[in-house]
Parts: structure tokens; sequence; C-alpha cells
């Protein structure tokens, strides 16, 4: 009983906290909220949305945008591509593989890299490689290189150990015992990984261009700065259309896929 | 490979042919690939880019801490977390009403034949398909729109995360719901309860947990959004970033990012508690 009161403290008590946090935040951005709602405010918001209709639909302007969004594709496969490689890469030593130094300096780099969010990593490869795609496809493969190794070397740490000290005993060398001991076993899963996180990379890569990554993004921001509110809702359409069909096709592949191995 | 080798059957590779056919395709859609990002490794290499990169690189140690800057860091420290925190209210404001129209569970026109039946269905697909809008458009797009319709900083932030995540967390509280036991709840509605009441005593006790760790996750997720968002002027950390970066301050850069990931452990510590202490 005296359990129950106890664990109904702390429940109220995280409520309580939760709700201050929530008072303090609002208090702290001291946010207009009545003033957004106001007749001058709801006028100026009304004739933004409508200066976005019609789209633009010219066959000049689509193709444009249509050609934006097969960058923006590629960008992100790319970038998953490469992360792919290097966590590969990483997750080896990350595993614990080389021994104990090695993986703790391979752990420390997977974390660096994923901690950076993907805009901060993109405006920073704009630096490195100059306004365009490319910088974009860098900034995912760098994130992604931390998610997709951390991934990896948990999924190489938790392999079943038995086919490799078999091979070995069978007097297999290190590379043959790897890649026909272990890669088989974790070959599915890790191709999971890479597959969800492409999913989340053509989300990413469509806003990348903010910060002048190419694909639709930067088409958006170019649209807006210039207050082309016509051209930038058919590249808002064109971003919504990409992430539904992603959404659905991501979950008809994940599905294929766990029916494959289970 | 030799000539003996070749001879024997055992060790013939027997997929040889479909290996090389995979490489060759990957190749083939490779290619068109590297040229629409316009993959130019060479660029990085390029001694313009690689100098002022380098340049970059090494302005990160020591990262700055003059009192000024510490301040003005701590300011939008304290402002990300402000606009995540406030941003996730809403939501979930937004969402909790959304949520119990989606689920199936509450429905009483389910229970049997009943003349609202169509209705509900429509009203239910109506309240899904506002959900996937709002949560497939990114929220910093929204921020953006937000920023550039009304020149709104941080507000813009907090509304573009209400809408997204609203929808967000609608859909998943909603699957939550109807993949908790829907008995209680149906028993409740047939004993002429009202849907609010089925929800709290019949679903709730059995889901609660499930709802309370997700929206703490979504908390945690909206912080790293928070931060980004700064990047199209909607305050906080990014826009730290942002100004660091465009001003060529490397060593503020270092000192962002280092806070960043002091906040994002943080946040993956209070959320470990949170979940402990409800769960």
């Amino acid at each position: 009983m005296s359990v129950h009161r106890g664990r109904r403290a702390a429940g109220l008590a995280c409520l309580a906290v939760t709700g201050l946090a929530v008072i303090a935040s609002f208090g702290f951005l001291a946010v207009d909220f009545g003033g957004l709602f106001e007749a001058q405010a709801r006028h100026r918001m009304a004739s933004f949305v409508v200066e976005f209709f019609p789209p633009d639909v010219s066959p000049a302007f689509l193709r444009q945008v249509g050609f934006a969004s097969l960058q923006t594709l590629a960008v992100s496969l790319l970038g998953t591509l490469i992360a792919a490689v290097a966590g590969g890469l990483l997750a080896l030593p990350a595993a614990g593989r080389f021994g104990r130094l090695p993986k703790w300096a391979a752990r420390s780099m997977l974390n660096g890299l994923r901690s950076v969010p993907e805009l901060v990593w993109a405006s920073l490869m704009v630096l490195a490689a100059g306004l365009g795609p490319f910088a974009g496809a860098l900034a995912l493969a760098l994130h992604t290189t931390g998610v997709l190794g951390r991934l990896f070397a948990e999924s190489l740490e938790n392999a079943s150990p038995v086919p490799e000290t078999a091979l070995r005993d069978l007097g297999a060398g290190p590379v043959a015992r790897f890649l026909y001991g272990t890669l088989p076993l974790i070959a599915p899963q890790c191709l999971g990984y890479v597959l969800y996180r492409w999913e989340m990379n053509i989300r990413m890569a469509t806003i990348l261009g903010f910060v002048g990554a190419g694909g639709l993004g930067q088409m958006l921001y170019f649209h807006l700065s210039l207050f082309q509110q016509q051209q930038a809702a058919t590249v808002l359409i064109a971003m919504t259309l990409l992430v539904l069909a992603d959404d659905a096709l991501s979950g008809r592949a994940r599905r294929a896929l766990s029916a494959q191995t289970h | 490979m030799s000539e003996a080798q070749a001879l024997r059957p055992e060790l013939r590779d027997p997929i040889a042919r479909r290996r090389l056919a995979w490489a060759i395709s990957a190749i083939v859609l490779l290619w068109p690939l590297g040229r629409l990002a316009e993959f130019h490794p060479a660029v990085l290499l390029d001694p313009a880019n690689a100098g002022v990169m380098g340049n970059f690189v090494r302005g990160f140690l020591p990262p700055a801490a003059d009192a000024e800057f510490l301040r003005e860091l701590l300011q939008a420290t304290l402002q990300t977390l402000a606009i995540a925190t406030a941003g996730v209210a809403l939501a979930f404001v937004i969402a909790v009403p959304l949520a119990i129209l989606a689920t199936r569970s509450l429905s009483i026109a389910a229970l049997g034949p009943a003349d609202g039946r169509w209705r509900g269905r429509v009203l239910r697909q109506g309240v899904r398909t506002v959900m996937v809008l709002a949560r497939s458009i990114p929220e910093i797009v929204w921020a953006l729109l937000f920023v550039r319709a009304s020149g709104l900083g941080p507000a813009a932030g907090v509304l573009a995360l209400a809408i997204t995540y609203g929808g967000m967390l609608a859909k998943v509280y909603a699957e939550i719901l109807e993949a908790a036991d829907a008995r209680p709840a149906r028993a409740l509605l047939q004993a002429g309860s009202g849907r609010i009441a089925a929800l709290c005593f019949g679903l709730l006790p059995l889901a609660a947990e499930e709802l309370v760790s997700y929206t703490v996750y979504r908390w945690e997720c909206a912080i790293r959004a928070a931060v980004v968002m700064g990047f199209i002027g909607a305050g906080g950390l990014g826009q730290l970033v942002d100004q660091a970066i465009k001003g060529f301050v490397p060593g503020q850069v270092s000192s962002i990012s280092l806070v960043f990931l002091a906040l994002v452990m943080l946040a993956e510590a209070i959320s470990f508690v949170l979940r402990k202490v409800l769960g």
C-alpha cells in the first residue's frame, strides 16, 4: 500500500514539475499568442496563405521541380550509401574486434558524428565543398555514419559467435571467418537499418537545401525569399508527395523484408 | 584464379553470375545518382576549400568562453528548451482530442447496428487525413512559413512543433489506444457510460505507461528539432550556430556543439528518470 502511495506521490511530483516547466517555457518565450489572433495579424496571415494559390504548374517550372525532387532522392541515397560503407568500416573496431583502444576511439568518433544534427553538418559542409547537393550528401553521410556505425556494432556484438568459432577451428583466416561466419547472420538486420535510415534521410534531404545544400529545400527557400509564393506552393506539394510516397513505400518494404527474414 | 582451381567445382562460386549482375546494375544505377548529387570528392581537396575548412577546424580549439558569449549561450539554450517544451505542450493539447476522435475502440456506433456508424467512419477518416497532412510537412518547413508570414521568432518554432508533433502524437496515441485490450472500454460503453469515462477507466489504465513514455521521447526529439529550427530564424541554439558559422567564428561553433551534446544527454537522462518513475 505504501509502495502504491509512494508511486502516486512521485507521479504527482512529475506532473507538477511538468506543469511548472510548461508555464515557465511560455513565460520565458513571452509569446503574444493573443496578438497572433488579432484582426490585423489574422488578415496578414490570410493574405499570405492566399498568395500561394494557384500553385505554379507551368511545364517549365514542373520540370525544375521534378529535377530538384530527383536531386533530393539522389542526395539521400548517396548519403545513405556512403554512410553504410563508412559505418560498416567503423563498426568493426567499435564492436571491439581490434582491441580496447580502437574500440574506444571508434565509439567516440561515432558518438561525435551522431550528436551533430544534419543541418549543422550541412552548413559546415557548404564551407568545405561549396554550395550544392554534394554538401548535402556529405552532411547526411556524416550524421548517418554515426547512427549506422553504432547500430552495426550492436548487431555485431549480439551475433552468435558459433559460426566464427567453427570456421576458426577449420582453419579459416580472420577475413573469411567474418565474411562467411558473421556477415550472413547480421546482413538482413543491417540492411533493415540502412533502409530505415534512407527513409529518414529522404525527409531530411528535402530540408537540407535551406542552408544551400541543393534539392527541393533550396528551391523552397529561394522562392520564399523572393516572395514567389506560387512557385513555393508547387515545391511544397512536391515535398509532401515525396514524404507521403516515402512513408507508404518504406512501410511496404519493411514488411516484405521482415517477412523474408522471419 | 589458377587453372586447377577453376576446374574444381567445389571452389567455384555458385552464384558468381548473380553477384556480377548485381555489381553491374549497382554501378549503372550509381552513375546517374552521382551526377545528380554533383558528387565531386575532389572539391574537398581543392586548396581554396581545404584552406577555408582547415582554418575553421583549427579554430574549434579553444571553444569560445568569454562572459558575454556565455550569457548569450545560456539565453539561447533556455530558449531552445522553452521552444521544445511549449511546442510539445501545445501539440499535446492538439493531439488528445484528435486521438480520441480517431480511436475505434471508443466508437459507440461500432458496438452494434446504429444510425451513426457511417458518420463515425467518415469522421475518423477525416481526422486521420488531417493528422497525416500535419505530419507530412517537416516542422522546419512550417517554421519557415511562419517566420516568413509573420516575422515571428521563437513563436514560429513553437507553432511549427505544435502542428507536426500534434499530428504525430495523435497518430501514435490512437495506435497505442487501439492496441490496448478494447474489452473494458467496450463493456463500459455497453453499460451506458460516456466516451470520456470509457477512455479514463477502460483504456487509460492499460495504455498510460506507453503513452507517457512516447510523449517523453517526443519531447527529446523536440529539443533536437528546436535546435535545427533556429537555422531559419526561429531563435535558440540553431540561430546562434548559424550566426557563428556565417560569421566565421569557429570557437563559438565548438562551444555551442558542446552545449548541444550536453543538452541531448540531459534530455536522455530526464526521460530515463521520468519513464522509471511513471512506468
